[in-house]
């Protein structure tokens, strides 16, 4: 405690983003703060043109007919959404960009592990999806994001090899990234930062890392099968050369049912971030709630059957599929009670991070409350491939993932930036992204339920009320998302400074000026509190003097 | 029959039903469980708002009792989700005994139908009104979905193997038959209909048919013409095993092993025989992949059907149907 407050006190010029100037200092840095802003502009191109795509989408959908676009450039419209939504966006949004921003800084260190490393993951990044921007470009691709085989490995006529290169590519970054992460994590806490005095921001992102690390090579292999029987006819898939078409999808499964928690994990580690900052207290059983990131991790390779109760698998897999499937849910619900529980006796302050937070709650209680339907086998039969699954995951993934991004890029832009966002406009941002979600997607579950399959151009007329209400939802929803971009810009320039601990919060990250030094701390700080202990940090400045503690009745036992 | 603003799916079938109640099950549990958390967090936020600036919150860490309700209640709740949906699913993949026996031939963008009796049907199937009906399904290229949302079953139809679904309609009229798994460039036109007509009335349509033989017949024909008869002759003298009661039971092969005789087994045996080769016979087949396409290859498999005995169950049940 020691050495917080005088961190705070002194206030250096030179910061990570004055420090040098021109265009080779940021392609060449090293500096993980810097590689996350990088991170940031690759994100945030592939999130416009992923959003381009579903726009494109939804005007389609407006009519039953699909008047917009041909069947063959709709194929390719949702594939290449999914593609680049979840390759090239969620995948890496909060790990690349937030992660590496607030991963050294939370722990007290002074960068990664391997800084150069990281620099190459960006560029491996980029490199992966120039690729795929090649294959779009050039003609697109229409085999969906699952490339479910044999259809794509023999039937299809587009660019299947080229983007699954580019997929193959942008994988190592995400394994590098894994691993830059976890051996940070191991290596690189500062004095006193014990395992359970780490943030569960950086909990998750070590859950997140070990599926990175164990996960992405399944993913690169079985693309790498897909391209070999395409261009050599090797029969892997393809069961008129002695393939197994289901093989496939096991393997394809076998990461990307993982790699939906790649995507919502560090979303609920950030959802973590904001419940305690905006409510100044103590998470409610920390211990439990980081034990479900792991245990959320560790199941979660175990469940990729489920996917596949209509495919042509045996009953009795079906069933233990199911049974862990259930099992997995668990860990989720007890973050979501935690954190309802953290509310209680909080002093809880409505800002801007904070809609995202309880935000992200409510719609990933929604998202995953409709995963019990899809992992009951006898329901899964009727709506599996329709829109109740599209629903169910643009729930867990825009819902969950995107709204966790947004409230984290809010929650800690006074950090990176050393600006404060124009507040009254991004709470109005918030509830705009809110609405026009539920608009949007709400909709999709009654579709589903009525037999909508998805993937399809053209729909049967009486589906129309609900895919015009769906589309109304969208473009609402797309002036939510272009807002944050617009005042985030202009808040680089014109926002009021933040000041290094503008809520005030607990971690680590808020010690150092805003924005931080290259080197981040001066002093490495030495950790002598319990996370998220507002009670017992008399370093932390509030906007008057005298420290209120609200008054209780009989404590509760602490666990 | 079509609303502008359906909410929720005809019901059509035996299934459709059971299907449905499982499902308000888990809407009843998700609406009461979403309403206790939105209460609580709505509740929480604006009762324990923040009143001064400087305000901190109660220094709670947290409650082993909570946390193990809250993981045990849970669990305990999925699991009664589990073993209901597990039940219906054992239901809705073991198809009845007595099935009526419709052929399914799936390809890029169309859905080809036969029934026993020959009729052969595209983008529409015709069934009879309270009867177990089975579809056996492949597909000549990607994997299709045959999906019934009127009767709340679907299932993937493969390349180089046979999937079946089954369903008993309850109530008469014209359906919607979707293809549910992406199968490329039309996959949106990969539908059509089912109509579920009154047994009289099938029965009608089914004569006015233009089918001139049955598939077991046309099996029969395409068995001649490969001069099968040659070696697989019905007194078991031949270089081949007798067909003649072959179906359902179990053969032992050379390794040992034995294996029942269904639908997969005999599409194996006759593309690629040497793939399993019965106890006591030399691998001299010939491989007809390439030779037979898929609707050959169900009317073949119709045909050894249909040298079991006792004689076939579906034309069995198909003759005693006008008595209903």
């Amino acid at each position: 405690m020691s050495t917080a407050p005088t961190a705070e006190v002194v206030r250096r010029e030179e910061n990570y983003l004055n420090v040098s100037y021109g265009i080779r200092s940021w392609l060449l840095t090293t500096d993980h703060k810097r590689i996350a802003l990088l991170y940031l502009a690759s994100v945030t191109v592939f999130f416009f043109l992923g959003g381009v795509f579903a726009v494109l989408i939804r005007l389609n959908l407006f009519t039953p007919t699909g008047d917009l676009v041909s069947a063959a450039t709709y194929n390719k419209l949702f594939t290449m959404h999914g593609v680049v939504m979840i390759f090239f966006f969620l995948i890496p949004s909060i790990p690349a960009v937030l992660g590496n921003f607030l991963i050294p800084l939370m722990i007290g260190a002074k960068d990664l592990a391997f800084p150069r490393l990281n620099l190459a993951s960006w560029y491996l990044f980029n490199m992966g999806g120039l690729i795929v921007l090649y294959s779009i470009l050039s003609g697109g691709i229409d085999t969906g994001w699952t490339f479910y085989t044999p259809f794509s490995s023999v039937y299809s006529n587009t660019h299947v090899v080229s983007t699954i290169f580019g997929i193959f590519i942008a994988g190592f970054s995400s394994i590098l990234t894994g691993l830059n992460f976890i051996v940070t994590i191991h290596t690189m806490r500062a004095p006193g930062m014990t395992w359970f005095r780490l943030p569960l921001f950086v909990w998750t992102h070590y859950a997140t890392s070990l599926i990175f690390v164990l996960g992405t090579p399944v993913i690169a292999i079985t693309l790498a099968l897909v391209a070999a029987e395409r261009l050599f006819h090797l029969g892997i898939f393809n069961p008129a050369l002695g393939g197994d078409p289901l093989l496939f999808q096991h393997l394809f499964w076998f990461y990307s049912h993982p790699a939906v928690y790649i995507m919502v994990l560090p979303a609920m580690g950030v959802t973590t971030e904001l419940i305690t900052t905006f409510a100044r207290k103590k998470l409610f059983g920390y211990s439990f709630v980081a034990a479900a990131s792991l245990a959320i991790a560790v199941i979660g390779f175990l469940v990729w059957g489920h996917h596949m109760f209509v495919a042509g698998q045996s009953a009795y897999a079906a069933m233990i599929f199911s049974l862990l499937s259930y099992l997995v849910a668990i860990p989720s619900a007890v973050k979501v009670f935690n954190w309802t529980a953290t509310l209680y006796k909080g002093s809880v302050s409505w800002a801007t991070p904070m809609l995202y937070g309880l935000g992200f709650i409510g719609l990933f209680v929604m998202g995953g409350l409709t995963g019990l339907f899809l992992a009951a086998l006898g329901v899964d039969v009727h709506v599996h491939d329709t829109y109740f699954v599209v629903a169910h995951f643009h729930y867990i993934m825009v819902g969950g993932a995107v709204m966790g991004y947004l409230g984290g890029l809010h929650y800690w832009w006074p950090k990176i930036s050393g600006r404060l966002y124009p507040e009254a406009l991004a709470r109005f941002a918030a509830i705009v992204l809110f609405i026009g979600f539920n608009l949007t997607f709400f909709p999709q579950f009654i579709l589903g339920y009525l037999g909508m399959p998805r993937r399809y151009h053209a729909y049967p007329p009486e589906f129309q009320v609900l895919n015009v209400l769906s589309t109304a939802g969208a473009s609402i929803l797309a002036i939510g998302y272009l807002l944050p971009m617009a005042y985030f810009i202009w808040s680089m320039r014109y926002g009021p400074a933040a000041g290094p601990n503008p809520w005030p919060a607990t971690g680590l990250e808020w010690l150092t000026p805003s924005p931080p030094p290259p080197h981040n701390f001066d002093e490495t700080p030495t950790v002598t509190w319990e996370p998220y202990d507002f009670p017992n940090r008399p370093d932390l400045k509030y906007p008057s003097p005298v420290v209120a503690v609200r008054q209780l009745g009989p404590t509760p036992q602490e666990e | 029959m079509l609303t502008r603003l359906p909410l929720f799916p005809e019901s059509a079938s035996t299934m459709a039903g059971r299907v449905d109640a499982l499902f308000f099950f888990l809407l009843g549990f998700s609406v009461l469980l979403s309403l206790l958390i939105f209460i609580l967090i709505i509740g929480f936020s604006i009762k324990y708002r923040r009143r001064a600036s400087n305000e901190i919150g109660a220094s709670i860490g947290g409650s082993l009792r909570l946390e193990t309700l809250w993981i045990v209640i849970p669990f305990l709740l999925s699991m009664v989700m589990f073993a209901w949906g597990a039940d219906l699913y054992i239901s809705i993949r073991q198809p009845p005994p007595q099935a009526l026996e419709i052929f399914v031939v799936a390809k890029q963008w169309m859905w080809k139908l036969q029934h026993p009796e020959g009729q052969m049907e595209i983008n529409e199937l015709h069934v009879p009104l309270g009867r177990d009906i089975q579809l056996t399904m492949t597909s000549e290229d990607v994997i299709h979905d045959f999906f019934v949302p009127a009767f709340r079953v679907k299932a993937d139809v493969l390349p180089g193997r046979y999937t079946t679904i089954w369903f008993h309609a309850t109530k008469p009229g014209r359906y919607h038959l979707f293809c549910a798994q992406y199968c490329g460039t039309n996959h949106a036109q990969m539908g059509g209909w089912v109509e579920v007509m009154e047994p009289a009335a099938f029965e009608f349509w089914l004569a006015g048919g233009t089918a001139e033989e049955s598939m077991a017949e046309a099996g029969a024909r395409l068995f001649q013409q490969f001069a099968c008869a040659n070696c697989h002759r019905p007194s078991g003298q031949g270089r081949g095993p007798s067909l003649v009661g072959l179906y359902g039971s179990q053969v032992r092969l050379q390794e040992g092993e034995t294996v029942l005789v269904d639908n997969d087994y005999l599409r194996e045996s006759i593309l690629t025989p040497r793939a399993k080769i019965a106890a006591g016979y030399e691998p001299v087949m010939p491989v007809f992949q390439g030779l037979v396409n898929e609707q050959q290859v169900l009317q073949l498999i119709a045909y050894i059907k249909s040298l079991a005995s006792p004689p076939p169950v579906a034309e069995q049940q198909r003759s005693e149907l006008p008595s209903q």
